[in-house]
């Protein structure tokens, strides 16, 4: 990170978007009527956390960060699928 | 510094687009309208950090990563699929037949009456809807 002050606000009010994000995740984790409110809870931390992976990647300038968050992504799909599937049918792979 | 200013611009707006996406998992009613915040906004915010990256990278270290790409693909084309298995899963385990509205065709809703045979859209609405929701 160079000496760029703009840059370095907007990334850490982007960082506390995504972190209060999560924390909003967390309390719809807890605190929900049925499982798919759960389900949908999950799946929107691991977007926030795909967006907090990629905002590090640019504070630290490095692009190493951009294998973890695709991995997120794609576990995330079909973690998301497989639960949404199981609840529905109580079988994954019929 | 014009590029300093947009990237930071974009980070702003990538920032409120996920706050918005978070808070409307709790503000929102019920299941099927909280499906749209997280699914509309906050895919958009994570697009708009990951536009604000690539710019990042190829403005400031002069090299474009594509990497960014294939993660905005990839998040564009899960959240519809995503969206859809859990307003089923809600569909099936927390609503009856009752609460859904009449689709207005021959047809019930498909994923009330799942057939082998693969069957054809209908296209033209019927004037007598087929069940009558008023019965309660």
């Amino acid at each position: 990170m160079t000496d760029l002050g703009l840059l370095d606000w907007a990334l850490t009010f982007a960082f506390a978007c995504f972190g209060v994000g999560l924390l909003f995740n967390l309390y719809r984790i807890a605190r929900a009527p049925a499982v798919p409110d759960r389900i949908l809870a999950l799946d929107t931390m691991v977007i926030n956390v795909i967006a907090l992976l990629v905002l590090y990647g640019i504070r630290t300038g490095s692009g190493i960060n951009f294998e973890a968050a695709m991995l997120f992504a794609m576990t995330g799909f079909v973690s998301t699928v497989a639960y949404a599937k199981f609840i529905l049918r109580g079988d994954i792979i019929e | 510094m014009i590029a300093e200013i947009l990237i930071s611009a974009l980070l702003v707006m990538a920032g409120i687009f996920g706050l918005v996406g978070s808070f409307g998992l709790l503000k929102l009613p019920d299941l099927m309208t909280r499906l749209h915040a997280p699914t509309k906004a906050t895919t958009v915010g994570v697009g708009g950090v990951l536009i604000a990256s690539m710019a990042y990278f190829l403005i400031f270290e002069g090299k474009l990563s594509w990497h960014e790409l294939l993660i905005t693909l990839f998040l564009l084309l899960t959240a519809p699929i995503t969206a859809n298995f859990i307003a089923k899963a809600h569909i099936h385990r927390e609503m009856t037949a009752r609460d859904l509205p009449v689709t207005g065709t021959e047809r019930d809703w498909a994923t009330l009456m799942p057939s082998d045979e693969p069957v054809q859209p209908v296209m033209n609405r019927v004037d007598e809807p087929p069940r009558q929701v008023s019965d309660h």
